[in-house]
């Protein structure tokens, strides 16, 4: 049977660490998403953005620390949690060949919805698709695989949303329907964690953000007049050093001006 | 709810299937090279070797089956899709045996191929008894695509999957060759023993009974990181 | 190293210089003379290799369930020592059966079953090697399919042969053949352990510089 929703109102990220054998991908990452707020991960590529949210979706376990989904632990409750849990990664998660009509039963159908039919019919009519929906998603153009994506991942409607570079490959028209589908998806009280290297078509939509590089958090931002500051800083900041990040050498010409 | 899921995935994959017919074609065609570079290879004046019709028609089976693994997962792999079955709540096994009957009813109609072509080239009486034949191929399918499925699955992240299927693949379904291939053999005979033949289709079906449970078992620890 | 650790190697490095002797002062069996001597290497590096291939089998489904690394590390080095077990006695079986019947190899049942289990421990290596990230998980589930698998290797071949027109030329191997028998086969479980732990050893190396390059990572 499909395990019941799990049901919570905040999502905390406790000390998150994982590594890949000798590769720290995240370096205890802490961090508060609420409801009816859109949480921003940003950051240039290489910061962890995918592999945090790999971790919040339950794909992945952390190496230390923990992902507490109100009171649920991800580790004890992975099903049900899931069930909660949508997700609109880079890749879009449709099959090419079936059409858009087919891959939103399918994946109603996954997530142990009653109406398969009813709610794909909904979903293509919030995509604007109800026209194209018995077409192949292959001849879809970008932006119309991404508001089908979109649909997808909210087909359950989950209570956490999470989103991995959803702006790519758009344009401005999409990218404005996109983020006005955000807002209101964060007013119905959906928490919404956004993962982009790009602000300035995110900044809009931001309440809050956290700033990654190399798997840290160097900076995290309440107020969304803040944001621009900030990002220009980190990112300034992570030009100047890009050169020697990721060797061992580079460890010690960093500490040397670092240590106290 | 679990047997939903199973329909589901397995109407998934044949609908995909259906529309480009690719890994279809492909295996197939794939199994009748095979079957032909065996003839010539084997056959000589004519004549093919002495049972070796029955051996034949296995190889074919387990390297098509082989490609047909590969490919199917690849599929899932490019439009990143696994990762999107392995976040729904949807139980995993429930998944892995979506994903198995497909291959099995991928592998089966490559064999109803394959038997009348074997049949022909290697003058073996293969469609002498068709209804042995069938509970024989079957049980060996379904033996081969369990273990195949769970390897191909747990592969799919692995850079060089492409060859370590085959290395990881053999060794296990070896038995399930031997059955295939001498229960085959005993059928072939012009008197064919039902006392072999019961006795090969009895370890099939113990290996696929162990062999799907074993996987059923640990798709789940196998797909998490 | 544990205590034990160096005194075991002195020891084992002398019974294995006076097991020659042993050996040939053992008594020849009446019908293949100096040759099945060798049966005194080739039956305790089968069992060790059987040895090798559970305990590799058990660590892989403690791993693969309860996820202790040490026990990926037991189960790593244990299928790397029946890799090495296995190709002895694989080498030694075929160099014994040439002497004494005139073929390399006859599909013995018990030859032909220990060839495949090799052949999953050389997989599972492979798998090891080349897998990249997450290949632990991969092959100790490879490792659990190999041990349940056994005994289906183990009746198809024998069944497999028996089908054959060929004669059992493999008579039953003696199961007590006194002192140089027990002797070789203490010597080779001594032999065993200590391989085991050094190559464990070299793992838990392997993991503490792993976990001191994600610290100096830490402190950058």
């Amino acid at each position: 049977m499909t395990p019941p929703e799990a049901e919570f109102d905040e999502l905390t990220a406790e000390d998150v660490s994982r590594h890949f054998g000798r590769r720290r991908a995240l370096s205890r990452v802490s961090f508060r998403a609420d409801r009816g707020a859109i949480l921003g991960l940003l950051g240039p590529n290489g910061a962890g953005k995918s592999t945090m949210l790999a971790l919040l979706g339950t794909l992945l376990r952390p190496s230390s620390g923990r992902i507490l989904y109100g009171k649920f632990d991800a580790s004890h409750h992975g099903a049900s949690l899931r069930a909660s849990i949508g997700v609109l990664g880079h890749d879009l998660f449709l099959y090419p060949e079936l059409t858009a009509r087919e891959n939103l039963e399918f994946f109603a159908g996954l997530y142990g919805l009653r109406d398969r039919r009813g709610a794909a019919a909904a979903a293509l009519e919030h995509a604007r698709l109800s026209d194209r929906a018995d077409d192949a998603v292959s001849s879809f153009s970008r932006g119309m695989r991404q508001r089908l994506g979109l649909e997808r991942a909210l087909i359950h409607r989950p209570r956490l949303l999470l989103l991995d570079e959803p702006f790519t490959g758009l344009d401005d028209a999409s990218a404005a329907a996109l983020g006005r589908r955000l807002g209101t998806l964060r007013d119905q009280g959906t928490i919404i964690i956004l993962a982009t290297h790009d602000l300035d078509l995110a900044e809009p939509l931001l309440n809050r953000a956290i700033f990654l590089r190399d798997g840290r958090v160097v900076d995290a931002v309440e107020r969304p007049e803040a944001l621009r500051a900030v990002y220009r800083e980190v990112m300034s900041r992570t030009t100047a050093v890009s050169g020697f990040a990721g060797s061992p050498r580079s460890g010690e010409a960093g500490s040397r001006t670092d240590e106290p | 709810m679990f047997a939903r899921i199973v329909w589901l995935v397995l109407r998934k994959d044949f609908t995909v299937e259906v529309r480009s017919l690719e890994i279809a074609y492909t295996t197939l065609f794939f199994a009748i090279s095979c079957v032909l570079v065996f003839a010539f290879a084997l056959v000589q004046e004519g004549r093919a070797p002495e049972g070796g019709a029955a051996g034949i028609l296995w190889i074919a089976i387990a390297f098509a089956g082989t490609l047909a693994l590969g490919r199917t997962f690849e599929r899932e792999r490019q439009s990143e899709t696994l990762r999107a079955l392995l976040l729904a709540p949807a139980a995993r096994p429930a998944v892995y045996l979506g994903k198995l009957l497909g291959i099995v009813a991928l592998l089966l109609a490559a064999e109803i191929l394959l038997v009348p072509l074997v049949t022909l080239l290697f003058q073996a009486p293969l469609l002498e008894h068709p209804a042995w034949l069938a509970v024989i191929l079957v049980a060996g399918t379904i033996g081969f695509a369990a273990v195949g499925t769970l390897f191909a699955a747990m592969l799919v992240r692995v850079r060089s999957r492409d060859v370590l299927l085959p290395v990881l693949l053999y060794p296990i379904t070896v038995p399930v060759i031997i059955a295939g291939v001498r229960a085959t053999a005993a059928l072939l005979e012009p008197q064919p023993d039902a006392g072999i033949i019961r006795f090969w289709l009895a370890l099939l079906a113990c290996f696929d009974v162990v062999f799907v449970t074993l996987a059923l078992w640990t798709f789940e620890p196998l797909m998490t990181d | 190293m544990p205590k034990w650790f160096t005194p075991a190697v002195v020891i084992c490095g002398l019974m294995f210089a006076v097991a020659p002797i042993l050996i040939a002062e053992a008594p020849y069996e009446s019908t293949m003379g100096l040759v099945q001597k060798i049966f005194y290497v080739h039956l305790p590096s089968a069992w060790m290799f059987l040895l090798a291939a559970i305990t590799c089998g058990v660590a892989s489904v403690r791993y693969l369930f309860r996820g202790n690394p040490r026990q990926d590390r037991i189960a790593w080095s244990a299928a790397e020592l029946a890799v090495l077990f296995g190709a002895i006695t694989l080498v030694t079986g075929p160099l014994w059966a040439r002497k004494a019947w005139g073929t390399w190899w006859q599909w013995d049942v018990r030859l032909t079953s220990s060839l495949m289990g090799w052949m999953v421990a050389v997989a599972y290596l492979l798998l090891r090697k080349y897998g990249g990230p997450g290949s632990d998980k991969l092959a100790a589930g490879l490792a659990l399919f190999g041990m349940a698998n056994v005994p289906f290797v183990y009746i198809s071949v024998n069944y497999w042969r028996t089908i054959h027109p060929t004669t059992n030329v493999v008579p039953t191997l003696p199961t007590s053949f006194g002192v140089p028998l027990w002797f070789s086969a203490v010597t080779f479980l001594l032999l065993f352990v200590l391989l085991l732990r050094m190559r464990i050893r070299l793992e838990e190396q392997r993991t503490r510089l792993d976990a001191l390059y994600l610290a100096m990572d830490e402190h950058r």
